[in-house]
């Protein structure tokens, strides 16, 4: 069984390096040398990988296209959401390499002897998810203050702004402002749900795959897992994906001005 | 009626509840997709997207339930 906590392989001082620690920061040096690489042999004329690359980012700017409607915008977003997509992915993949969770040491744990495994996937640690979705979530509040400004974008959560307007407008008004205050509340609310539920839905779908294999080859070790671990590849596409997507989602959300201000300006054209 | 028997007893429950009624949300949801391909296929790379970030957010809500199952 794959313990839900990631193992301690190694340390560092007193940090305590574990095996998805590890397998991120493969993920990671992977990235960064293919991107060097890339850097410093790009040419007019692309060659092959050059030329994959370029077709998965104007693939990805499309898709992002049809979230934003907005071309300016995919351009913004692009180089965040496109990071978490390549590094997710590759993480999620790397879980699936041979070696992943079977390459270890045995060891006493809790008095029985366990193998602690070198590499683990990365995505596998709801440390790194939790990361990656409080990161998420915390730039999109600062694209949403970058963009509307810190009272604009505040006022979308604490609507005292909107409530002190209606003062002027009559009883009516004050008490749609005060529903829409209570609204505001409880979208604070749903902002830390949404970094939860984004951390929670990789942690959960990656962790659960790897229990998913690790019984898989206890049961029978040649060809019956092999469609379980197709299945795991592409849920790491899938996952990726959709963190992405709710990402880019988010961030074009906090960029929207706020709904009021496209009627305020019109009603004050008319007069 | 032990503690143990409990636990265990909550564990499958909760998979079992925590992955029917997600399957059901998402099968509707996917359901109303297909009917708005087969409507119009034109529209198919429109619907696509958000078909699939909705079907994520209703598996979201199975994995909690996985997550509470493994932390028991």
């Amino acid at each position: 069984m794959v313990p839900l906590a990631a193992e301690t392989i190694a340390h560092i001082g007193s940090f305590a390096v574990t095996n998805s620690l590890l397998n991120a920061w493969i993920a990671a040096v992977i990235l960064i040398v293919g991107a060097g690489i890339l850097r410093l042999t790009v040419k007019a004329r692309p060659g092959k990988f050059q030329n994959v690359i370029e077709m998965l980012f104007e693939f990805l700017l499309k898709t992002f296209d049809s979230v934003t409607h907005d071309r300016a915008r995919s351009k913004k977003f692009f180089p965040l959401v496109t990071t978490l997509f390549l590094f997710i992915l590759l993480s999620n993949w790397l879980g699936q390499m041979p070696g992943t969770g079977s390459i270890g040491v045995w060891e006493y744990m809790h008095g029985e002897l366990e193998l602690i495994p070198l590499f683990r996937p990365a995505t596998a640690d709801l440390n790194l998810t939790l990361a990656l979705g409080l990161f998420s979530i915390l730039s999109t509040h600062v694209a949403g203050i970058a963009t509307l400004g810190f009272f604009r974008h505040g006022n979308k959560f604490i609507q005292i702004g909107s409530l002190l307007k209606s003062l002027k407008k009559g009883p009516v008004a004050i008490m749609t402002a005060c529903v829409e205050f209570a609204a505001g509340l409880i979208e604070t609310a749903g902002e830390v749900a949404r970094a939860i539920s984004l951390s929670l839905r990789l942690f959960g779908n990656i962790f659960a795959g790897e229990v998913l294999i690790t019984v898989m080859l206890s049961l029978a070790a040649f060809v019956v897992p092999l469609p379980f671990q197709a299945l795991e590849l592409l849920v790491g596409v899938i996952q990726a994906t959709v963190f992405s997507l709710l990402v880019l989602v988010f961030l074009t959300l906090a960029t929207e001005k706020p709904h009021g201000e496209h009627a305020e300006a019109s009603a004050g054209e008319h007069h | 009626m032990d503690a143990e028997l409990i636990k265990i007893l909550t564990k499958g429950l909760t998979i079992a509840l925590g992955g029917m009624i997600p399957a059901w949300a998402i099968g509707n949801i996917v359901g109303k997709a297909m009917e708005a391909i087969g409507r119009n296929p034109e529209a198919s790379d429109k619907v696509f997207v958000p078909m699939l970030l909705g079907a994520a957010f209703a598996e979201a809500i199975a994995i909690y339930a996985l997550v509470v199952v493994f932390v028991l």
